[in-house]
């Protein structure tokens, strides 16, 4: 048995405009996190605190958000893998809890994007590309994940409606999570309908800049016990990365660094694709989610257009993704974002997901990418 | 001279590969090639990780390519505004070398077809700022 758990994981709502600060953020995710669990505050060992600094004003936010949080004088320090941030959070604490340094660790994420224009917004995130050689034409990530789509419909015959049937999915789900920004059912005309933003990608292709934050806390085997009736087992958890140029990717198809930390986090947990009750994948994009169905192995390559035209990845499908709405409904505060999809799974498996509950859902997935395929994260779970 | 006055927006000047824009000024897009062992390099980097040598040589991206991927972008970033719509594409070339940057505006977003055939060439804007782009190859 594996011997780190979740003992707990929150989000708060994720909004185009918060009107608060980020401490503020943080700690409605963190009081989620604690809600039922017999610790407090200053039974936290050392906290991690996760964004991408690109769209942050406060510098050095680890040192904010443990002041507000009362997480003095414990450690405290900041990660970044732009929009997989918190999962790689969720790697350090696992690292600090597993070592036998801490026993309990929280992983805080946030992002508050509405301090930016849209277009600032978007400059920043041409930014995490590489900024001599490919940001100078332009280069954002729509615009690269547009072009995986491109390939892989020119390769395997996938087309718009395929991309916005994944939307209609999300934005079915996405109606009744309380936490989502887009509450509304978008049909496939909405879909097709709406403006061009980036050849094959529409407005509603894409995920929407948020503010939020997310909080998961880690703890030793034998501690999570003594905090929670049903801890949820980390069983797998990799990391792995591609280039940062899109010049250096050798398959333009699927995210190389989500098939890499796909087959590693099976192999570490001894279990298989078909094993997965319930997953979470980044769907940053319309196109990314059809992505993650091949790079996780829940379709081959080429066929997971298949799967949401079949309606495989509904509830009562083969493979449930992203029945909380996924980041298409949710909205996409990048340093949030990870752990907002680790609570999803771990409501889940906890038997508490009342929107969307998968029945006896013991096993679940985490696919979190960071940039435009830099960085793949798979995570895990198990009850 | 470094990558100041590189493509639309230039985020950083500084590095050891500026010798790329010495070239692209004479109307030539270069590789780096580590004469050591042998591995070429587009982004051209300046040292070799392979072998660790920092001794590398330049030389030029000839020959046709072929159009990998590509997307119209109709939404420009800040900075970028004015040069919306412009298409991004990947191109392959010759020694596994492949290449991001812009399609030229003399080709038609109805002729753009996958697979098609490009070249690699250096573009003076308008602006007085400098680049490079696909043509038809």
């Amino acid at each position: 048995m594996a011997d780190v758990a979740i003992v707990g994981a929150g989000q708060s709502v994720f909004s185009r405009d918060c009107g608060v600060s980020i401490r503020e953020l943080a700690f409605d995710a963190f009081k989620e996190a604690l809600e039922g669990l017999d610790i407090t505050t200053s039974d936290i060992d050392a906290s991690i605190i996760c964004s991408a600094p690109e769209y942050d004003k406060q510098r050095s936010p680890a040192g904010l958000i443990s002041e507000y949080l009362e997480l003095t004088p414990k450690p405290s320090f900041y990660v970044e893998t732009v929009c997989s941030s918190s999962s790689t959070g969720l790697r350090v604490a696992w690292s600090l809890v597993k070592s036998g340094l801490h026993k309990v660790v929280a992983v805080i994420g946030f992002q508050k994007m509405s301090e930016l224009s849209s277009r600032d917004a978007a400059e920043r995130m041409g930014r995490g590309a590489d900024i001599i050689w490919e940001s100078p034409f332009g280069l954002t990530m729509p615009a690269g994940y547009a072009m995986y789509a491109r390939a892989h419909m020119d390769k395997y015959g996938t087309t718009e409606e395929h991309l916005a049937k994944v939307r209609v999915k999300n934005s079915h789900y996405g109606a009744t999570n309380p936490k989502a920004n887009y509450r509304k059912e978008l049909s496939l005309e909405d879909i097709l309908n709406s403006d061009m933003i980036t050849t094959p990608l529409k407005k509603f292709d894409c995920c929407a800049n948020a503010d939020g934050a997310s909080c998961v806390i880690v703890a030793r085997g034998d501690v999570a016990k003594g905090i929670t009736n049903i801890p949820i087992w980390v069983v797998g958890l990799v990391a792995a990365t591609d280039t940062m140029t899109m010049a250096g990717r050798k398959q333009l198809t699927g995210l190389q660094c989500a098939q890499e930390a796909a087959k590693q986090a099976y192999k570490m947990a001894g279990v298989k694709p078909q094993d997965i009750d319930v997953a979470e994948v980044h769907d940053c994009f319309t196109v990314s989610e059809i992505l993650a169905y091949e790079d996780l192995g829940f379709a081959k390559p080429g066929e997971g257009a298949g799967l949401i035209e079949d309606k495989e990845t509904y509830v009562d499908g083969k493979i449930p993704v992203n029945v909380d709405g996924g980041l298409l409904s949710k909205g996409h505060p990048i340093g949030a974002t990870g752990g907002s999809q680790i609570r999803t799974i771990v409501r889940q498996l906890r038997g508490q997901a009342t929107e969307s509950q998968v029945k006896g859902a013991e096993i679940g997935l985490v696919h979190n990418i960071g940039g435009i395929g830099q960085y793949g994260n798979v995570t895990i779970l198990r009850r | 001279m470094g990558f100041e006055n590189f493509g639309t927006v230039s985020f950083t000047t500084e590095a050891k590969a500026a010798e790329f824009i010495t070239y692209l000024e004479q109307g030539k897009v270069m590789a780096t090639r580590c004469p050591k062992c042998g591995v070429s390099y587009f982004p051209p980097k300046a040292d070799c990780p392979s072998c660790l040598s920092g001794e590398v040589e330049w030389f030029e991206v000839k020959g046709k390519g072929k159009l990998a991927t590509y997307t119209i972008v109709n939404y420009g970033p800040s900075g970028f505004e004015n040069d919306a719509p412009y298409i991004l594409a990947l191109g392959e070339f010759e020694g596994g070398i492949q290449i991001m940057s812009r399609l030229s505006k003399d080709i038609a977003p109805s002729d753009i077809k996958a697979g098609m055939s490009l070249v690699v060439s250096s573009l003076k804007r308008p602006d007085g700022r400098i680049s490079y782009e696909f043509k038809k190859g």
